[in-house]
C-alpha cells in the first residue's frame, strides 16, 4: 500500500488538483498541510515526511508545486517518494514543464493520467512514453478508441512493437560527474566519480542489443586481469538490463526503450588528483575590505581541455565594491547568490591562473552571522573519462537483420564540487 | 487550445446553466459541459446537484467524456449513493465492452466507490474480469479485489475471490502476478485476526521470483515486499532466494533498492553460513551508499533506513564513513541524519577525521545543526576513549569562540564527559566557569550546576558560584532549581564548615516557598537526612556513580528486529512500529525469524519463546536519565520522626551538625566504610527503617511423610527465608501408638548444598497423638549434587523407632539471595552475552496485578526490578535474581495492559533453574 490520495498544491498551499484513490481519508485534511509544514519550518525540524493525528504526509516540491502523498498506513515510503519523483517526471515529458499553468491547460489529461499510473495506491504504467501511445492529448480527436499497448502488460513494458527507423542510429554519452568535498586545508575529504551512460536509441523492431565495457570484474573473470579496466563499485540498471543475467556473467543485455534513457549509472572512488584545483587566500578586515587571492589549477593531461569552467567564489552579503584583476577569463559579482563568478570558456590541462578580487565592507556589523559556503566549480571536459571507463562494444541484433551504428561521446563534468574555505 | 478556459465560467446560475448543457443533444456541448463540471470540481466547488444529468453522459462511447463521468462519479457517489445505483448498468455493460481498455476501466471505477449497493452489483463483473483474456484487464481486476475487501471483507471470503487471487498468483502475465500480489499483501496485513489469510508456500514463492525479473519496477517491489513477510523453511531456501534477489541491489530506482535490502536483513537472521552472510554484507554496501546520491527525501528515507542497519550489522558500513559527511548545500534533514550515522559509525580508527568534521560543523550557522554537532564531539569522546582527550580539546576550543548555544551546549556534553572519566578533565572547570554569566537555557545552566557541585571540593568559590544561581532562585526553571538544591546539599557536606547558611537558605527556598512538589519533597527528605543521620546522608548524596554507557539512543532490540522488518516503511522512518501510529490495525508484529537452528534447544520448555532474538533493557539514554538522578531521587521515605519545625533551622540542622562535622573534619579513616550504593531494596530499607523484618513467600505445608510410611511419623513442612536464612519448617505428629524420641536428621548430597546449620531440636520424647511445629535452620555450605527434579531433596530422619527416608522439594525463591539487584550496565551486556538458546518463555495466566505490585511482591521475594519500560501501552519489567550457589537470572515480564496474561522470559546461563524461577513467579505472584 502507499498514497491514499495525491495532491498537487501551488506554493500557498491551494489543491490544484487531486486525486482520491482510497477513500479512507477525509480529502480536507490538506488543508492542514501547509499551517504543519511552515510550523516546523519554523521551528527548523522540517523533513519530507510530516505526520498528524489522521494521516502522514509525504511531499516533494517542483517549480513552486507541492506534490503531497497523503497515507494512514505503513506504507512503503521509498516507494512513495520514487513515485512522487516519477509523477513529476512523467507530467514534465507530457507537458514539458510541471507548474500551476500547464496543470491548469491539462486537467483533463492529468486526470487521465492520475487514474492510470496509480491503482489505490499501487504504482502502475509509469513509462511515458507506452502512457502516450494510449493517453494522448488529442484523445478526442481519434475516431477509434484506443487499445491498451501490448507493453503496458508485457514482459517488456518500455517498449512498444512496430517501431520503425529508416536509419538505424544508437547514441551512447558516457559522463561522469566528478564529486569532490575538500576541507580548508586543502585535504580531500571525499573524491567519487558518478558516471552514466545515456542513450539515444533510434532502432527498428525489437532490437537485442549487448554492451561491452572494460569492466574490471569481467575482465578478471574472463582470465583479461592484465588488460586496462575500471573496478566499478556499484552499478545501477535501467529497468530493461537483465539483472540476473548481469549477476551471472557481467553482461549488460537488453531491448532498450525507443528514444533516450538512462541506461545504466555507477559510482567509484577515486584517488586521482582533483581535475581543477583552487587554492585560495582570503583577507577579512572586518568594517573595512576583504580581500581575495584565488589560484585555479588543472590537474589533467595537456592535450586535454575544460570547457566553460566556472569558478564561484563566496563573498559575505553585505560586501560592496568589487574590484577584480584577473589574466584570463572574466569575473563578474553576482549579489543575488552572494559570490563572484570567475568564467574561463577554455582551461588547457597543467595550466595554472590567478585571480584577486577586492570588497569594501561596511563598518557596522549586521545581526545575522553568515555561514562559510564553500567554493564551487563548474567544468566540462569533452573526450575523456576520469575513471578510464571505456565502451568497447555495442553488439545489436535484430531479426531483420539491419545494420546499426553506434556512436560514443565521453565527457567528464563537475558534480558536487566543493571546497571549504577559511 | 488548452482546458484553461473550463475554469472561468464564472457567471450566476452557472449550475442551472450546466444542466441544460449537460442535456444538450449535441455530442460536443455534452462534452464541454462535463468538462466545465470537473473544472468546477476540481477548484473545489461543489456540483454534486448535477449528479442525474451528469450520470445520463455515462452512455457514450467517446472514452475520454466516459472517463470523466467515471471521475465525477468516484467523487459524488458517496454522498448519492441512492442515484449512483443509476450508473450500476452501465458499469455491468461496459465490463463486457470489446475494448479492454473499457472493461479495465470499469472495473477500476467501481471498486473506488465505496456504496453498499454498488458492491453488490461487482462481484459477477469481478468474476469475469479475474478470468479476462486481456492481462490488462485482470491486473486490473486483481486490485479490486484488494478494494472490495476493504469495503466488505465478507464478501470477498463468501464469493472466493481469494482463492481466484491466488490462482493470479500463477498467471502468465508479470504484471498481473505482481498486482495480485499485492492485493494479497494487503489483504493478508488487514486481516481481522493478523493471521494472512492466503500462506505463501515454497511453489508459490518460486513463481513469484520468476516473475521478479520480468515485471516493472513497482510489481518487483510488490513482490520483494511480500517477500519479506515469508518466513523460508529452512536456511537452503533462505539462502536460494537471497541469490535471485540480490541482482534487485543494482537497480534504478531506489525503492526497488530498499525493499531488497529488507529482504537480504531479514533472511539473514537465518543463515548460519558464516561466509555465505559476509559475502552478503559486502554487497549490501555499495547500494546502501549510493542511495545517498538519489533525491533528498529518497536520501532522508535511506538514512533513517541505514541508522537501523548499523545498528543492527554495524559491519556493513563501518568503512564507509566519509560518504555520511555532510555537504554545505544539504537540507537540514539530510544533514542531521548523516550526523546520527557519523556517530554511530566513529571508531578508533576514524575518530581524527570525524572530529575534525565535527569541528567544521560545530562552527556553521544553522543552530540546530550546530547544537547537534557539539554534542556528537560529546558522544564521541565517551564511545572512543582514546579520543577523550581531543574531544576535551575540541569542546575548549569551541567554548572560546564564546558562541553562546555552542557554549551552553559544550557544556551539557563535558558534564557527560565528567561522568564517564572521573577525576580526568577537572582542570578545565576554570574555563568553564568563566562562562557561567551567558548560560540562559535551563539544561546548561544545570549541567554546570551540577558540575559545580559535583567537584565543589576543587572549586575554591564554589560556595559564591552557587550562591549567585540562588539570588534568582523562584525564577528558575524546576530542572535548575532540583539541580541547584542538590548541588548546595552536596557542597555542605563537602564543606560543612561554611557553607550552612547556605545549605538552610536552600531547603528552605524548596520547602517553602515552592509549589513543585518535585522540588518540595526532595527539599525535605535532604533535610531529614540531613538532621537524622547527616552520615548516611553523605552516603546518600555523594555515593559513587556507576559509569554511563558508551552508545546512546539505542533502539531496544526487539524494537528494533521489528523495525528492520519494515525496511522503506514509515515506521523505518519514524523508528516505531506501525501500531504507533497506524489506527485500527491490529496485525501481527513483525519479527525476525529465529535461527533454525537454536530451536531444538528450547524445545523442552512449554512455550518456546516465537522471537528467539535477545530482548534486553534497552535504551541506555533512559539509563542516564535514571541514574543521574538516581542520588536525588530517592524512594519516597516515611519517617516516623516528628514533624520538623519549620522557622528554626538552626536548630534542625544542630544535631546532626556535629556528627557530620567529625566525619568531614576528623580522620577520614573513622568514617565508615564507603557502603555500596544505596539501589537494593534491603538497603535501603535498614536505613530508613522500612521492612522490619523480611519474610518472603511462604508456601504452603506440605504432606512429606504420611505416617504409613513414617512407622507412626508424620511429617508436613515448608521452606521459607527470613531475614537472609533459609529454614525448614517442619510440623511432626506422632500418629503412632508409642512415644518418639531421639530425633536427628540428615540431607543427602543436593543441588544447592543445603545442609542443616543447627541440629534438630524435637522436644522428646513426642507422646502419641502429639505434634510439634520445629524450624531447622539451612546453609547453603554442603556438598553438590545435581538432582532430578533441580530442587529435590533426599531427606533422612532418625528417631528411636527407625530411619525414616522422604524427599521434599524446595521451592526455588528460597534461594533467592538478597543481594540480587544487579547493576543496569552489568545486566545489559549479561543479558547480551547468555545465548540466545538460553532463554526460556512462559505464560503467567490470570494475573490481576499491575506492574507496581509485581514490582513490589517480587522485591519482598528479593527479585529486583532492575528498569521498567512502557512499549506500547505494554510494562516490559526486567528483573534479576541471584541464587545462593552465585548463578544470575535475569527475567523480562510483559505485562498488557489491563490483561491478565503475563509473560515471563527466563534467562541464565545455567538453563536447568528456568522451571523452578518460573514455579517461584507462579507461587509469588498468586499469593
Amino acid at each position: 500500500m502507499s498514497s491514499s490520495a495525491v495532491f498537487i498544491l501551488d506554493v500557498k498551499g491551494k489543491v490544484l488538483i487531486s486525486r482520491n484513490y482510497r477513500g479512507d481519508i477525509d480529502m480536507g485534511v490538506i488543508e492542514k498541510f501547509m499551517p504543519l509544514l511552515m510550523e516546523k519550518e519554523e521551528e527548523g525540524n522540517v523533513t519530507p515526511i510530516l505526520l498528524t493525528n489522521e494521516c502522514t504526509f509525504a511531499y516533494i516540491k517542483h517549480n513552486n508545486l507541492y506534490i503531497v502523498s497523503i497515507t494512514r498506513m505503513n506504507a512503503n515510503i521509498a516507494l512513495v517518494f520514487a513515485f512522487l519523483h516519477k509523477l513529476v517526471q512523467v507530467m514534465i515529458e507530457y507537458f514539458k514543464e510541471l507548474e500551476e499553468e500547464s496543470i491548469r491547460d491539462n486537467f483533463v489529461i492529468i486526470y487521465e493520467l492520475m487514474d492510470e499510473l496509480l491503482d489505490f495506491g499501487y504504482p502502475q504504467t509509469t513509462d511515458s512514453k507506452i502512457l502516450q501511445e494510449y493517453i494522448t492529448q488529442e484523445g478526442h480527436k481519434l475516431e477509434v478508441a484506443p487499445r491498451p499497448p501490448m507493453a503496458v502488460t508485457n514482459a517488456v513494458s518500455w517498449r512498444s512493437e512496430g517501431i520503425k527507423y529508416r536509419k538505424n542510429e544508437v547514441f551512447l554519452d558516457v559522463i561522469e560527474s566528478v564529486n569532490l568535498l575538500a576541507n580548508a586545508n586543502g585535504h580531500i575529504l571525499r573524491s567519487e566519480i558518478v558516471g552514466a551512460i545515456k542513450m539515444r536509441v533510434y532502432l527498428s523492431g525489437m532490437p537485442e542489443l549487448r554492451l561491452g565495457l572494460n569492466d574490471k570484474v569481467l575482465f578478471e573473470s574472463t582470465g583479461r586481469g592484465k588488460s586496462k579496466s575500471v573496478e566499478l563499485e556499484d552499478v545501477k540498471f535501467h529497468q530493461c538490463v537483465r539483472l540476473s543475467r548481469f549477476e551471472v556473467d557481467r553482461t549488460i543485455s537488453f531491448i532498450p526503450p525507443d528514444g533516450e534513457f538512462e541506461l545504466m549509472s555507477y559510482r567509484l572512488n577515486t584517488h586521482v588528483k582533483p581535475l581543477i584545483w583552487i587554492e585560495s587566500v582570503i583577507e577579512r578586515h572586518a568594517h573595512s575590505r576583504v580581500e581575495y587571492m584565488v589560484k585555479a589549477k588543472s590537474q589533467f593531461k595537456r592535450r586535454s581541455t575544460a570547457n566553460n569552467v566556472e569558478i564561484i567564489i563566496p563573498v559575505p552579503g553585505d560586501a560592496d565594491s568589487p574590484k577584480f584583476k584577473t589574466g584570463i577569463g572574466s569575473v563578474k559579482y553576482a549579489p543575488e547568490q552572494s559570490a563572484i563568478i570567475w568564467t574561463i570558456k577554455s582551461f588547457p590541462g597543467g595550466k595554472e591562473y590567478l585571480m584577486r578580487a577586492h570588497f569594501g565592507l561596511p563598518s557596522v556589523i549586521g545581526e545575522d552571522s553568515e555561514g562559510r559556503p564553500p567554493i564551487q566549480v563548474r567544468f566540462e571536459i569533452p573526450y575523456f573519462t576520469t575513471s578510464g571507463i571505456q565502451v568497447r562494444y555495442l553488439k545489436i541484433i535484430e531479426k531483420s537483420g539491419y545494420q546499426a551504428l553506434p556512436w560514443v561521446r565521453y565527457i567528464t563534468q563537475n558534480g558536487d564540487y566543493q571546497l571549504r574555505t577559511n | 487550445m488548452t482546458d484553461a478556459k473550463y475554469f472561468t465560467t464564472t457567471k450566476k446560475g452557472e449550475i442551472f446553466e450546466l444542466k441544460s448543457e449537460l442535456n444538450s443533444d449535441k455530442k460536443e456541448k455534452k462534452r464541454e459541459a462535463v468538462k466545465k463540471v470537473i473544472a468546477s470540481m476540481t477548484v473545489g466547488k461543489d456540483v454534486s446537484a448535477l449528479f442525474p444529468d451528469v450520470v445520463n453522459c455515462m452512455q457514450t462511447d467517446n472514452l475520454e467524456l466516459k472517463k470523466l463521468v467515471y471521475l465525477y462519479l468516484m467523487n459524488y457517489a458517496k454522498s448519492q449513493p441512492d442515484m449512483a445505483i443509476m450508473a450500476v448498468n452501465t458499469f455491468v455493460k461496459d465490463c463486457e465492452d470489446p475494448n479492454p481498455l473499457i472493461r479495465a476501466l470499469a472495473v477500476r471505477t467501481m471498486g473506488c466507490i465505496r456504496v453498499d449497493k454498488i458492491t453488490e452489483y461487482l462481484c459477477e463483473p469481478l468474476r469475469k474480469c479475474l478470468k479476462d483474456e486481456d492481462p490488462y484487464v485482470r491486473k486490473t481486476a486483481a486490485v479490486c479485489v484488494a478494494k472490495l475487501y476493504d469495503i466488505n471483507a465478507q464478501l470477498v471470503e463468501d464469493q472466493g475471490f481469494l482463492d481466484q487471487l491466488k490462482d493470479l498468483l500463477s498467471d502468465s502475465n508479470p504484471m498481473v502476478v505482481a498486482n495480485a500480489v499485492a492485493a494479497l499483501s494487503e489483504i493478508n496485513d488487514s486481516s481481522p485476526s493478523g493471521a494472512p489469510l492466503v500462506e505463501m508456500n515454497a511453489a508459490t514463492i518460486n513463481k513469484l521470483l520468476t516473475a521478479l525479473n520480468e515485471c516493472t519496477e513497482w510489481g518487483q517491489i510488490f513482490i520483494l515486499d511480500s517477500l519479506s513477510n515469508y518466513n523460508p523453511k529452512d536456511e537452503r531456501e533462505a539462502q536460494s532466494i537471497c541469490e535471485r534477489i540480490t541482482p534487485r541491489l543494482a537497480h534504478a530506482n531506489a525503492a526497488v533498492v530498499l525493499s531488497a535490502v529488507k529482504v537480504l536483513m531479514k533472511y539473514m537472521e537465518i543463515i548460519t553460513d558464516q561466509e555465505f552472510v559476509s559475502v552478503l554484507t559486502r554487497k549490501l554496501a555499495p547500494p546502501l551508499v549510493t542511495l545517498l546520491s538519489s533525491e533528498p527525501e529518497v536520501q532522508y528515507v535511506a538514512l533513517r533506513n541505514i541508522n537501523l542497519i548499523v545498528q543492527k550489522r554495524p559491519d556493513i558500513l563501518k568503512h564507509e564513513m566519509k560518504v555520511f559527511f555532510v555537504k554545505y548545500n544539504d537540507p537540514i534533514y539530510v544533514k542531521l541524519e548523516k550526523l546520527d550515522i557519523m556517530i554511530r559509525l566513529a571508531s578508533q580508527a576514524n575518530i581524527a577525521q570525524v572530529l575534525s568534521e565535527l569541528k567544521e560543523y560545530a562552527t556553521e550557522v544553522d543552530v540546530d545543526f550546530v547544537r547537534k554537532a557539539v554534542r556528537a564531539i560529546g558522544r564521541c569522546a565517551i564511545k572512543v576513549e582514546q579520543s577523550a582527550e581531543r574531544c576535551v580539546a575540541t569542546l575548549l576550543d569551541l567554548i572560546q569562540t564564546k558562541v553562546n548555544y555552542v557554549v551552553q551546549e559544550a557544556i551539557v556534553v563535558i558534564k557527560d564527559i565528567f561522568r564517564k572519566y572521573p577525576n580526568k578533565y577537572e582542570s578545565i572547570i576554570s574555563t568553564l566557569c568563566e562562562n557561567l554569566d551567558t548560560l540562559d537555557e535551563p539544561e546548561a545552566r544545570a549541567s554546570m550546576i551540577w558540575i559545580i557541585g559535583e567537584y565543589a571540593e576543587r572549586i575554591d568559590n564554589a560556595d559564591e558560584l552557587l550562591e549567585s544561581f540562588l539570588e534568582g532562585f523562584a525564577d528558575e526553571n524546576s530542572q535548575v532549581q532540583l539541580q541547584l538544591l542538590t548541588a548546595i546539599v552536596k557542597l555542605f557536606l563537602k564543606r560543612p564548615a561554611d557553607t550552612q547558611e547556605l545549605v538552610q537558605q536552600v531547603l528552605s527556598l524548596a520547602t517553602q516557598d515552592s509549589d513543585n512538589p518535585d522540588l518540595r519533597d526532595r527539599g525535605f527528605i535532604y533535610w531529614r537526612l540531613l538532621s537524622t543521620d547527616p552520615a548516611a546522608a553523605k552516603e546518600v548524596v555523594l555515593a559513587e556513580k556507576p559509569l554511563i554507557s558508551e552508545e546512546t539512543d539505542l533502539l531496544e532490540p526487539t524494537l528494533l528486529d521489528e523495525l528492520i522488518c519494515h525496511i522503506a516503511s514509515l515506521a523505518s522512518v519514524y523508528h516505531k512500529p506501525p501500531s504507533a501510529f497506524v489506527e485500527g490495525r491490529s496485525g501481527l508484529r513483525k519479527a525476525l525469524p529465529a535461527k533454525l537452528a537454536g530451536e531444538t534447544t528450547t524445545s523442552e520448555a512449554p512455550s518456546s519463546s516465537s522471537s528467539s532474538a535477545p530482548q534486553v533493557i534497552p535504551s541506555q539514554d533512559s539509563l542516564i536519565g535514571d541514574l543521574l538522578s538516581m542520588d536525588i531521587n530517592p524512594p519516597a521515605v516515611i519517617q516516623p520522626a516528628q514533624p520538623a519545625p519549620f522557622g528554626g533551622g538552626v536548630d534542625l540542622l544542630g544535631g546532626g551538625l556535629d556528627a557530620l562535622l567529625d566525619v568531614g573534619v576528623g580522620n577520614t579513616a573513622t568514617a565508615p566504610p564507603p557502603a555500596q550504593a544505596p539501589m537494593g531494596g534491603g538497603l535501603l530499607g535498614d536505613i530508613f527503617g522500612l521492612a522490619p523484618s523480611t519474610t518472603t513467600y511462604v508456601a504452603p505445608k506440605t504432606l512429606w511423610l504420611p505416617a504409613v510410611k513414617g512407622k507412626g511419623l508424620e511429617i508436613s513442612g515448608t521452606f521459607i527465608r527470613k531475614n537472609g536464612q533459609i529454614s525448614m519448617e517442619m510440623t511432626l505428629t506422632n500418629r503412632a501408638m508409642q512415644a518418639m524420641s531421639g530425633f536427628a536428621i540428615q540431607f543427602n548430597k543436593n543441588s544447592f548444598g543445603v545442609i542443616p546449620a543447627q541440629p534438630l531440636q524435637v522436644p522428646s520424647p513426642l507422646t502419641p497423638n502429639q505434634s510439634c511445629d520445629v524450624s531447622l535452620l539451612l546453609n547453603t555450605s554442603g556438598p553438590v549434587q545435581k538432582m532430578d527434579p533441580l530442587n529435590n531433596l533426599q531427606v533422612a530422619i532418625k528417631n528411636n523407632i527407625d530411619v525414616l527416608y522422604f524427599a521434599a522439594l524446595i521451592p526455588l525463591h528460597v534461594y533467592f539471595t538478597e543481594d540480587g539487584q544487579m547493576d543496569k550496565r552489568i545486566f545489559l551486556s549479561t543479558w547480551k552475552e547468555i545465548p540466545t538458546q538460553n532463554e526460556v518463555q512462559y505464560n503467567l495466566s490470570n494475573m490481576t496485578h499491575n506492574s507496581d505490585t509485581v514490582v513490589q511482591k517480587m522485591q519482598q521475594n528479593n527479585v529486583f526490578t532492575i528498569a521498567k519500560r512502557n512499549v506500547e501501552g505494554q510494562d516490559m519489567l526486567y528483573q534479576s535474581i541471584k541464587l545462593t550457589n552465585n548463578v544470575w537470572v535475569l527475567t523480562e515480564i510483559k505485562i498488557p495492559p489491563g490483561g491478565s496474561l503475563f509473560t515471563l522470559s527466563v534467562k541464565s546461563v545455567t538453563v536447568d533453574v528456568a522451571p523452578g524461577v518460573y514455579q517461584a513467579y507462579e507461587n509469588i505472584l498468586r499469593s
